[in-house]
């Protein structure tokens, strides 16, 4: 009976915060479109979100591609094919491990930011003397962010997108002697613009995602300084099952519609 | 008689099953200095969150102004907030602002004042609470008292009609607290304001207010002035006032 209580009680209690979460959603995309604009504030969101992880981001893709080539050259020359690493790197990176490596790491380290920022404003009642000086939360905090995210992530997944491709070049040089025109070629004659598209329209919603879901909970933070630790780590847990799960259905519809 | 400018009628509250306001009926009228009194935990803050539709109560009615707080819109409440200014317990300043922004933040919100006006009116402001020349500080570099008076400075920013202080001497040593008290009778003084003022601190009402209201497990139990509270029957007054219960 306890268990069955238990169950209902998660059930309704996930319900209710994934209303909360589509509320917060359309509220704060809403807001993006709601006068006054605010190109300061930003600015400053994008300057966070973009500029302060791009270095993070060139660095993983970089290795990401490297490995990737290490373990491509080896897969295929068990089939004498190692010259076609460049298609499967590039494929790789395009579709699938450009746009969701580069995805969770901002959202490690983008969505623990807005929760903790968020929710250390939600505990010392900065949020509630916003509220009470007439402004709305939603639209100086949260609409930003949103937007912010919308604009850098497909902007840092394209530069994560070269920098893995340069990567594995760089290992297709020094493993297989391979000229980089062939390795470039072998690339442009792979890569279609839908393989591009599909890579990038779903960082889209995974910018969405991480500032959504970074500043839910650091909205829904209480309890003084454990409750901002909290709000940051189960943020960043989020973010990254929430990426992973919505990269399946993504792929899927992009596997349709393009 | 003034007449009324906030009026609580019948209001409830409870966060978790653990009612924490229960049947609140309270009158403040315009230019008045009111004092909720009470041990901590007895929903002072509740209340005053619930004037200016921060918190919603489970039922009852607040009017602030002629205007139904309890079924207002946040749009509708952001334009109610204008009128009312607020301290919050901890000054609640905006880490990221400097002293300036910070005050300067409501007048960007609601008022078409140019740059020059809005210096001006935040260097007003500042004088206004005895502070000056910290215009570029950030809030971590200034200390408690400070803190207070910064946040002062921003909740009358708006020359609002009402200011409600939640807390505002707890924590600060006596001369700043006696500070505070002073500026507080001040501003009363000087602009009109409707004053609430939440607190624990005896010494604090006693100084300030017109009339003192006492909450006691989220009823209001007595009202009056501090002669009439000093001079109350009642057990829990008297027991507050000595100090015989726990705070």
């Amino acid at each position: 009976m306890n268990l069955l209580l238990s169950i209902d009680k998660t059930i309704k209690k996930f319900l209710l915060s994934m209303g909360q979460v589509t509320l917060l959603t359309f509220k704060g995309f809403w807001g993006i479109f709601i006068p006054p604009f605010n190109m300061k504030l930003l600015l400053k969101e994008i300057d966070n979100f973009g500029a302060g992880s791009l270095l993070l981001v060139d660095i993983i893709a970089l290795f990401t591609g490297m490995v990737m080539s290490l373990q491509t050259i080896y897969g295929l020359s068990m089939y004498g094919a190692e010259m076609y690493v460049g298609s499967v790197v590039s494929l790789s990176i395009v579709r699938e491990l450009g746009p969701v490596l580069t995805s969770i790491m901002v959202g490690a380290r983008i969505g623990s930011g807005i929760a903790a920022e968020i929710g250390s404003m939600q505990v010392t009642e900065q949020i509630d003397a916003m509220r009470a000086l007439g402004a709305s939360p939603i639209k100086k905090l949260v609409s930003p962010k949103i937007l912010a995210g919308l604009i850098t992530l497909p902007l840092l997944t394209i530069t994560a997108d070269f920098i893995g491709i340069f990567g594995g070049l760089i290992i297709a040089i020094f493993e297989l002697d391979i000229d980089h025109i062939f390795y470039f070629n072998s690339i442009l004659t792979t890569i279609t613009i839908s393989d591009f598209l599909s890579g990038i329209g779903k960082t889209i919603f995974f910018g969405l995602l991480i500032a959504v879901i970074g500043c839910y909970f650091g909205l829904k933070t209480s309890g003084g300084t454990t409750g901002v630790g909290r709000s940051t780590t189960i943020s960043v847990v989020t973010i990254s099952i929430s990426i992973l799960i919505a990269d399946f259905f993504l792929t899927k519809l992009f596997l349709m519609v393009l | 008689m003034k007449k009324k400018i906030i009026e609580i009628q019948n209001v409830y509250k409870s966060f978790n099953g653990h009612r924490v306001l229960n049947d609140i009926n309270l009158s403040i009228h315009e230019g008045e200095i009111l004092s909720l009194l009470g041990a901590s935990g007895t929903g002072k803050s509740v209340l005053l969150k619930e004037l200016i539709g921060l918190i919603k109560p489970d039922s009852g009615n607040i009017f602030v102004m002629g205007k139904n707080v309890t079924q207002m819109n946040e749009d509708a409440l952001i334009k109610l907030r204008v009128h009312v200014g607020m301290l919050f317990q901890g000054a609640a300043l905006f880490d990221s602002l400097t002293v300036s922004e910070n005050i300067a933040y409501p007048l960007r919100e609601h008022l078409n004042l140019s740059e020059n006006e809005i210096k001006s009116r935040v260097s007003e402001k500042l004088h206004l609470v005895g502070l000056k020349g910290i215009e570029a500080k950030m809030p971590d570099e200034l200390s408690g008292g400070m803190k207070k008076r910064v946040g002062l400075a921003r909740a009358i920013a708006t020359d609002p009609e009402i200011i409600l202080y939640d807390e505002p001497t707890t924590g600060l040593d006596p001369m700043t607290a006696q500070r505070i008290n002073e500026l507080i009778m001040e501003l009363q003084k000087k602009l009109g304001i409707t004053t609430i003022v939440v607190t624990h601190d005896l010494h604090c009402v006693k100084t300030v207010s017109d009339r003192i209201a006492m909450l006691h497990e989220g009823k209001i139990i007595t009202v009056g002035t501090w002669q009439e509270i000093a001079s109350s029957p009642l057990k829990e007054v008297k027991d507050f006032i000595s100090g015989n219960i726990c705070l």
